[in-house]
């Protein structure tokens, strides 16, 4: 047996193409970086990488382009759906998604979400859903679970005084314009590959023209949680997934 | 073959829009200037130049969509009037920073806050400073015709891809919804996909892999590159306030009393020149056509010939700070101006100027 692990025979995995050769300013036990590398990786093995637009956010994943090795709009915070709809409607051939937080899309870009899929955008959207403004320092945002502890509510998010957490994927799939909405994670090796999937069935309908696909990944922010990053997956299972229920909401 | 037509100003608008090679409108509806989207949209310029024109959600949505044409380097336009521009801001403010080239139109009307429907120029600070956060400028364009509304479309996008920023036409309520007979420009092919790509090396292709990535962004957290992109941009507009200063002089050679006024305003003062030279009374007016670049060198030289300056607004005096600073108090520089949506009568502003004699 050949235990040259160099050896081209020996190859079990290697990392995309598109995956650029930055070191990530992620946090270690962060999830962004495992979207982003199934990203790269549907990317080529759809043979796109050379025919694909990216919008991507305000908000930890804002140099995504250092990491991605795709042609990339830094979106202002909230407004990639727009910047989208016009790079897909003036390049129709083009593979076009935006990658945005919880913050961006569901409070500051909520209006421009809603509409980009109202109009049934032919783009997809990878949502990370961490439920707090990983950026920023860990603020509350718009998917924040009640009683959950965040910088900007430091006694757990009152419902009187906040409102209710918001499962905006919910929302979207009621509209008529969306296609595919889809709600994963990336916490266990099983999990990360039904997410792959699911980016690729959202890139290959948005090339398809059906409509506008939403990926929303319920992610771990284990540095806004202020937790390990083990801790932080074994809290996202217990809190995170009874009320952001894994699976697809709409396919059709 | 020359096409000659009764337009309104807004009107003059999308159809040179449509004629120059613009790849896409993106707008929200607001009032004086509607007729600029509702005429693109009943032209159908999708089925015939393959133009794309789109309803946005807001005029926040409207710029970003833009922002997102800009970066793969089309003829890209918005236009709405005074509210919804000072919404497009933020939008407008990361277009200059990432060096996107773009039309904006402002048919503006009075303000501030949701104001009037009536004409206005009380958006010339916003227009000329900057007007959201961060230094920079635009290219500003200030029609006082409804063939000028039709001619300044192709230049400012023409300005506006020569220097990668973005350009504004700031008319106002009067302009758009006049009606006057236009030439309208020939008929301008859409760049191709080739052209593009020999003309804007920076344009997002989608072909990050074969030749190199490319990102439209604002964004820099290193102070040191952040500043040499800024001392970059400010050196591209100091080229714009050399080469592209546009201004009109009319019955200036003899002038001693000289109007200054842009848009609506020029064309009235044109006709207060005429009144009052019949009157004996030698007046003269400059006609500033790019508020920014302004026409600071050629006031200058007035300075020196005239007794007196009138400035002559719609609003309680902005452009009247540029010409005072061009000629140095020099020479006394007075402000007539009417707010709120009113508009002045040539015979007023002759009575206005006799006032100053």
């Amino acid at each position: 047996m050949n235990n040259n692990i160099i050896a081209p025979e020996n190859l079990v995995y290697q990392k995309s193409s598109l995956v650029k050769d930055n070191v990530m300013h992620y946090c270690p036990g962060c999830n962004h970086g495992t979207v982003h590398r199934m990203i790269a990786e549907v990317i080529e093995e759809m043979g796109m990488q050379d025919n694909t637009l990216c919008a991507c956010p305000v908000g930890c994943a804002v140099f995504l382009y250092k990491y991605i090795d795709v042609d990339t709009v830094e979106s202002a915070h909230g407004r990639a759906p727009a910047i989208a709809t016009a790079m897909k409607r003036l390049h129709p051939d083009k593979l076009v998604f935006t990658y945005q937080g919880d913050g961006d899309l569901s409070a500051i870009g909520a209006g421009e979400t809603l509409h980009a899929c109202n109009r049934g955008e032919n783009i997809a959207i990878i949502f990370i859903n961490n439920a707090i403004y990983g950026m920023t320092g860990g603020q509350m945002s718009p998917s924040t679970l009640e009683g959950m502890k965040t910088s900007t509510c430091p006694y757990g998010r009152d419902v009187a005084l906040n409102g209710y957490p918001m499962k905006i994927a919910n929302v979207l799939a009621e509209l008529e314009g969306t296609c595919y909405v889809t709600r994963q994670s990336v916490h266990t090796a099983a999990a990360v590959r039904k997410t792959k999937k699911a980016i690729r069935k959202a890139f290959e309908n948005s090339m398809a023209g059906k409509g506008t696909s939403i990926v929303e990944i319920v992610a771990a922010c284990n540095a806004g949680w202020k937790m390990s990053p083990h801790e932080a997956h074994l809290w996202l299972e217990e809190n995170m997934f009874p009320f952001y229920q894994l699976g697809d909401i709409k396919d059709k | 073959m020359e096409e000659v037509r009764l337009l309104k100003g807004n009107e003059a608008i999308a159809l040179a829009a449509i004629r120059c090679g613009a790849d896409g409108y993106f707008g929200y509806p607001i009032t004086p200037q509607s007729e600029i989207m509702e005429t693109l949209m009943a032209e159908k310029p999708w089925e015939t130049t393959g133009m794309v024109c789109l309803q946005a959600e807001s005029e926040v949505a409207s710029i970003y969509m833009v922002f997102g044409g800009a970066a793969c380097g089309k003829r890209v336009m918005t236009s709405s009037s005074s509210p919804g521009v000072s919404l497009m801001q933020e939008g407008i403010s990361f277009l200059s920073g990432a060096d996107l080239p773009a039309l904006i139109v402002n048919v503006q009307r009075g303000g501030p806050g949701l104001g009037t429907i009536q004409p206005s120029q009380s958006d010339y600070f916003q227009a000329t400073k900057g007007g959201g956060h961060g230094d920079y400028h635009l290219i500003v364009l200030a029609p006082y015709s409804v063939q000028e509304m039709a001619d300044f479309v192709d230049l400012a996008f023409t300005l506006a891809f020569r220097y990668r920023m973005p350009a504004m036409i700031l008319s106002d309520g009067m302009i758009g919804q006049m009606m006057e007979k236009v030439v309208l420009p020939p008929f301008k092919p859409r760049a191709t996909d080739q052209e593009i790509e020999q003309s804007c090396p920076w344009a997002l292709r989608g072909k990050a892999h074969s030749r190199g990535q490319r990102i439209a962004s604002s964004l820099e957290l290193d102070p040191a590159i952040m500043e040499k992109q800024n001392v970059e941009r400010q050196e591209r507009y100091a080229l714009v306030q050399e080469r592209e200063v546009r201004c009109e002089e009319y019955c200036c050679e003899d002038a001693e009393y000289l109007f200054v006024a842009f848009g609506s305003c020029a064309r009235l003062c044109q006709k207060s020149v005429e009144l009052l030279r019949a009157e004996g009374i030698k007046a003269g007016l400059l006609r500033p056509i790019t508020l920014w670049p302004f026409p600071s060198r050629i006031l200058e030289r007035y300075a020196s010939q005239v007794r007196r300056m009138l400035c002559v607004e719609l609003n309680s005096g902005q452009m009247i700070e540029d010409v005072r600073l061009a000629v140095n108090g020099r020479v006394p520089v007075v402000h007539y101006g009417r707010m709120g949506g009113v508009v002045p009568t040539p015979e007023e502003i002759v009575e206005e100027l006799k006032k100053s004699l």
